[in-house]
């Protein structure tokens, strides 16, 4: 009897942690780790780590979906719903960005409700270059800190590459 | 003498504050996960769902598993976050899945046929002469699908499933 009812109140705290747990990784801000090295160097630098990075996501950004030039996201990808990718914003809705398509120089225009993301190691990300401007419906959160390992904890900078980019607002 | 217990006091209701607050954040969790992983109500509103929603707004039952689990096929009503912004929420009618080959009207002479891409889904209105969908903006991915759409709760006299 006095074991059931132990039983009972573990598994009800358990659960009361879970739902909390799932809403405040929701709403506010969740830690995620960094699978790959298409975000090197700001994320897993040397690709035989013995550990992946772990960054801290926050959700207060999909309140307005405002977001800026150079800002890491985390997003679904576009071709199958169940994997999140995490990448730079390069281009906001409106602007003009410098592809290369087939060996040819190519201006495209982002699409309203739209965005451009790219890996920071160009030659082994596969982002807008490959599947186009993704809708900013599919962000799920935006990549604040770098929280694991302890020698690299720090703020994640914004720096994007302004020469590829034009805004005329 | 009387500090003491005035101290007294004060901690047990400053206990008590914190236990009603503590029953309060719990509440509030619980309807988070319940609105945002099993099933929440919505106010639809606008005519590009005629006849099947009204123009004035029908409030609606909308479940959030199927999408998680990937059942969502042809013929769903479903919420879709726009791809044209992001804070605003569509409700349309699911015509075709990845894979699927879709003909629409771009006027009344001229149709056009596209192939559906991996991973996305071509939605349109019921009322195709008054709704903004795919026909203008192309397939949405299937992540901006939010839920899908099963019950209407008002008015009254719409009260039950949707028709197909």
């Amino acid at each position: 009897m006095g074991t059931q009812s132990l039983l009972w109140n573990s598994v009800k705290k358990f659960l009361t942690c879970g739902l909390i747990g799932l809403t405040i990784s929701d709403r506010y801000a969740s830690i995620v780790p960094v699978r790959g090295a298409s975000m090197s160097p700001t994320f897993n630098p040397r690709a035989r780590n013995f550990t992946d990075d772990y960054v801290l996501v926050e959700k207060f950004c999909l309140k307005k979906y405002e977001f800026s030039h150079g800002d890491v996201v985390v997003f679904c990808s576009p071709s199958n719903h169940k994997e999140k990718h995490i990448k730079r914003i390069i281009a906001l809705p409106g602007d003009w960005i410098g592809t290369t398509h087939n060996s040819h120089d190519d201006v495209l225009k982002v699409p309203k409700g739209h965005c451009w993301v790219e890996g920071d190691n160009s030659a082994s990300s596969m982002d807008s270059r490959s599947f186009g401007p993704i809708p900013l419906g599919l962000v799920k959160g935006r990549v604040t800190h770098v929280v694991w390992p302890p020698q690299r904890i720090g703020l994640v900078e914004r720096v994007f590459p302004q020469e590829r980019v034009s805004s005329f607002k | 003498m009387r500090l003491l217990s005035y101290m007294g006091q004060w901690k047990s209701a400053a206990k008590e504050v914190l236990d009603r607050t503590a029953i309060v954040a719990k509440f509030l969790c619980l309807l988070h996960v319940t609105n945002n992983y099993l099933c929440s109500p919505t106010l639809v509103y606008g005519p590009s769902m005629l006849p099947t929603l009204n123009l004035t707004g029908d409030v609606v039952l909308a479940e959030h598993v199927s999408h998680r689990i990937g059942k969502v096929g042809t013929g769903d009503v479903v919420l879709v976050r726009s791809p044209v912004d992001p804070r605003r929420i569509l409700t349309k009618r699911v015509v075709g899945m990845e894979g699927d080959t879709v003909s629409f009207y771009v006027d009344p002479m001229y149709s056009q046929t596209t192939v559906v891409p991996k991973g996305h889904v071509w939605i349109q209105g019921d009322n195709t002469y008054a709704s903004s969908d795919s026909r203008h903006f192309g397939s949405v991915p299937y992540g901006l699908i939010q839920g899908k759409v099963f019950f209407r709760v008002w008015p009254p006299d719409g009260f039950g499933t949707l028709e197909q």
